[in-house]
């Protein structure tokens, strides 16, 4: 986190392991904090859904398996993209690192793409609570309550997407300046981040997507 | 006296005591310290930062104090009033009580104490320090464009629907602010983990690392659960996002659940930093051993732990299930274990040592006999059936003022002293000191035990007016709140006199164990000129080791 995107071990560590490990754990522990970030909208989900299961499932067969199965296929492939980029950097393959970082970062914009696309046709369809919300059937609230807690929980996580596009194009760009020789963890920091942003759309996929099927 | 003389007698053999080459001369300026990494000045910026919040809150206090002087709501009005419980709820706990012994005393004393030369992310370090005061800012600036009505708690659906007043800033400044406390609390994690000097094993870390260490992991677990909440009940405030709203068939009471699941842990990131002060505090000035140092250490962790699965018991007449309340109940009756613990190894630590009322021992003495009268009425509060009697009744109110105030603000106080000749090179005034310990501690008690009583009488808090009945408890009340006032005034006097004028302290005027005490005061910039290396457990007060320390100044 503390961008160590020297090889010289900064002045409060022994050596270039105590720094490394360090790191790691910080950011393992920055990952236990995001769990219980969305842990909360996570309850949110399991008491209503406990509570209308029925409409939930309704509502979750609104949501378009096509664009989610697509995206979850996007997000796990970015996810292999960047355990590849995490290995480069380790063998020191300079122009590798770039290449895989690059491409990870352009998954990620894939799957923010095809995100946007899914928003607008939910919109279309008067998915999006207070914009022209419209459900025929009974139990409308209950409805809409389910499309809020869709768009908070793939809202909170597509900002989560972006800040780790911004910062893996970063990495590329210092990768490219050569910072990462003997230096890795940053870009092993960064890779842990990501996977865990894809773990995060691993849940959410059944949870919203696929609540409704049988 | 035995302590100071012999202070004295070590500033005159080594007339260089005060030790220039030091990290408050290793740069000048503004920006040397707005730039700095340096975990001791770090400390003192949000010492600085947390005393003007301390000073606000304590005015809100004041304000409401007089107010109540009367039976009739006659100098200020109700609306004003819920808003100056607010600010004055709001700015004690996530902008003075949660950053105080951490973010103050943690962050300068936690280094040293394990013998690393800083913690292990210096720069996020700082961050968070610059995230608090943006987040002290967004505070600040819903107090002056009209304040805030909820009460500290927000409980919806009055801050989504109906409050009329600046909700949205201030949830954001506190959100902020658990940020700059979610990267503390990382920082401490990873610093005891992986820069503990060499031979310093877990069993042998202080006991105040102990009690950080566990205020860490709650900081980390929990504060996220409060920042999801509040984001949440602003965006509902915001565009009626229907998670607490009944009309789409939200539930407002999961909004108690959430809040509470980061707020009963909060307390204990409230009091368990406290308890680590003064297992420091109660040793060095007993010179003896820890009484069951392992119990003391692991005792902290099951606070911690237990802190996780107890929130219910805020909320017994919330309509929330018997069962749960009953189990909510009996699992808040546990946490009275490993505190009973703390208070038992404290007591046999004292029990036949040779105890010396320096004012660090004063705060210790009075934090014990505060924090048992506040744990155990909370043991009364967490029983069902007085519950409902006391619940939202100024029972509640002393309860936890018992714990905050009477607890962390004196264990805080008590810390600030003991380190206060590391942290500065100089000595408070000893004599004004014992009286400010002592003033505070009258004050205290007559300020919050009458309100048991006025509790127990069923005056409901959070109320400008109140029946005549009430006005004889709540005169003395605010009189013990003038006297209070008094205490804590003294020492910002004199600690501000002995920065240029105190006697210089040398670097263990209290000859105390720890291996912060084994450097210059002030220390270096890197705390130590060699890497230190722990032996033995950390508080070999005994006669011989006395001895030895003794002729080691010598
Ligand atoms: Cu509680």
């Amino acid at each position: 986190m503390n961008a160590t995107t020297t090889a010289v071990v900064a002045e409060q560590f022994d050596d270039i392991q105590q720094q490394h490990s360090a790191a790691k754990l910080g950011m393992w522990i920055f990952l236990a904090t995001e769990v219980m970030f969305f842990g909360g909208l996570f309850l949110a989900y399991t008491v209503y859904r406990f509570t209308y299961g029925h409409v939930f499932a309704l509502a979750s067969r609104h949501l378009d398996d096509v664009f989610g199965g697509a995206n979850t296929a996007v997000l796990l492939f970015s996810s292999l993209l960047m355990a590849l980029a995490v290995r480069a950097a380790e063998l020191d393959r300079r122009k590798q690192l770039v290449r895989l970082l690059l491409a990870t970062a352009l998954f990620g914009i894939l799957f923010m793409t095809i995100k946007g696309f899914e928003y607008r046709k939910d919109f279309v369809e008067h998915l999006v609570p207070r914009f022209d919300f419209r459900w025929d059937g009974s139990d409308a609230a209950n409805a809409e309550l389910f499309f809020w807690i869709y768009f908070a929980l793939t809202g909170l996580h597509a900002i989560h997407v972006t800040v780790g596009i911004a910062l893996i194009l970063v990495l590329a760009l210092l990768a490219r300046a050569g910072k990462f020789s003997p230096n890795f963890m940053p870009v092993e920091i960064t890779g842990l981040y990501w996977h865990f942003v894809d773990i995060i759309w691993v849940f959410l996929f059944p949870l919203l997507y696929l609540a409704g099927h049988r | 006296m035995n302590t100071s003389s012999n202070a004295t007698t070590t500033i005159v053999r080594h007339s260089g005591a005060y030790a220039l080459d030091n990290y408050l001369t290793a740069g000048q300026g503004v920006k040397s310290w707005l730039l700095t990494t340096d975990h001791k000045r770090i400390g003192i910026l949000y010492l600085w930062t947390i005393l003007v919040f301390f000073l606000i809150a304590a005015v809100a206090a004041a304000l409401m104090r007089i107010e109540l002087l009367t039976p009739a709501g006659d100098l200020i009005s109700s609306e004003t009033y819920n808003k100056l419980f607010t600010v004055h709820g709001v700015l004690m706990v996530w902008f003075f009580l949660i950053p105080s012994i951490p973010a103050v005393l943690g962050n300068f004393v936690i280094p040293m104490m394990i013998g690393a030369r800083d913690v292990a992310f210096p720069r996020l370090n700082l961050f968070s320090w610059y995230l608090f005061v943006a987040a002290g800012a967004l505070a600040l600036w819903s107090l002056i464009h009209g304040g805030v009505d909820t009460g500290w708690t927000f409980y919806t659906p009055y801050s989504t629907t109906y409050a009329n007043s600046h909700v949205i800033s201030m949830a954001a400044g506190i959100f902020v602010a658990g940020f700059s406390s979610i990267i503390t609390g990382i920082n401490f994690i990873v610093t005891i983990h992986k820069m503990r000097a060499p031979g310093l094993r877990w069993f042998r870390l202080p006991l105040f690392i102990w009690a950080l260490y566990a205020t860490s992991l709650i900081l980390v677990l929990a504060t996220p659960v409060l920042a999801i909440t509040l984001a949440l009940m602003s965006v509902e405030r915001l565009w009626g996002v229907g998670i607490f709203d009944p009309k789409l068939g939200g539930d407002p009471i999961l909004f108690q659940h959430l809040f509470w699941f980061y707020s009963h842990p909060a307390v204990y990131i409230m009091i368990l930093p406290g308890m680590g002060v003064i297992s420091e505090l109660i040793t060095c000035f007993s010179r003896k051993r820890i009484f069951g140092y392992a119990w003391v250490g692991c005792s902290s962790m099951a606070i911690a732990v237990l802190g996780f699965i107890v929130w219910g018991h805020h909320m017994f007449v919330s309509s929330q299930s018997i069962y749960a309340g009953m189990i909510f109940s009996l699992l808040s009756f546990l946490v009275a274990v490993p505190s009973g613990v703390k208070v038992f190894n404290w007591t046999a630590t004292l029990y036949k040592g040779s105890i010396t009322f320096q004012t660090p021992m004063l705060y210790a003495l009075g934090f014990i006999g505060l924090f048992t009268i506040g744990g155990l009425t909370g043991l009364c509060v967490a029983t069902l059936a007085v519950d409902v009697h006391v619940h939202d009744t100024y029972f509640v109110i002393a309860h936890f003022h018992y714990i905050m105030v009477g607890g962390m603000v004196m264990a805080f106080m008590g810390g600030l002293h003991y380190w206060w000749p590391k942290i500065t090179g100089r000595l408070y005034p000893e004599f004004w000191g014992k009286l400010a310990a002592m003033i505070t501690f009258i004050g205290f008690n007559l300020t919050f035990f009458p309100q048991f009583l006025l509790g127990y009488l069923g005056m409901p808090r959070r109320y400008h007016a109140y029946p005549p009945e009430f006005q004889m408890l709540n005169v003395l009340s605010t009189a013990g709140a003038s006297i209070l006032g008094v205490g804590y005034v003294l020492p910002l006097i004199y600690f501000l006199w002995s920065l240029k004028r105190g006697r210089l302290a040398g670097p263990n005027p209290w000859r105390a164990t720890g291996l912060e005490w084994q450097t210059s005061s002030p220390p270096p910039v890197h705390n130590f000129e060699a890497t230190p290396i722990a032996t033995a457990s950390p508080y070999l007060y005994d006669a011989e080791a006395d001895r030895d320390l003794h002729m080691a100044n010598a």
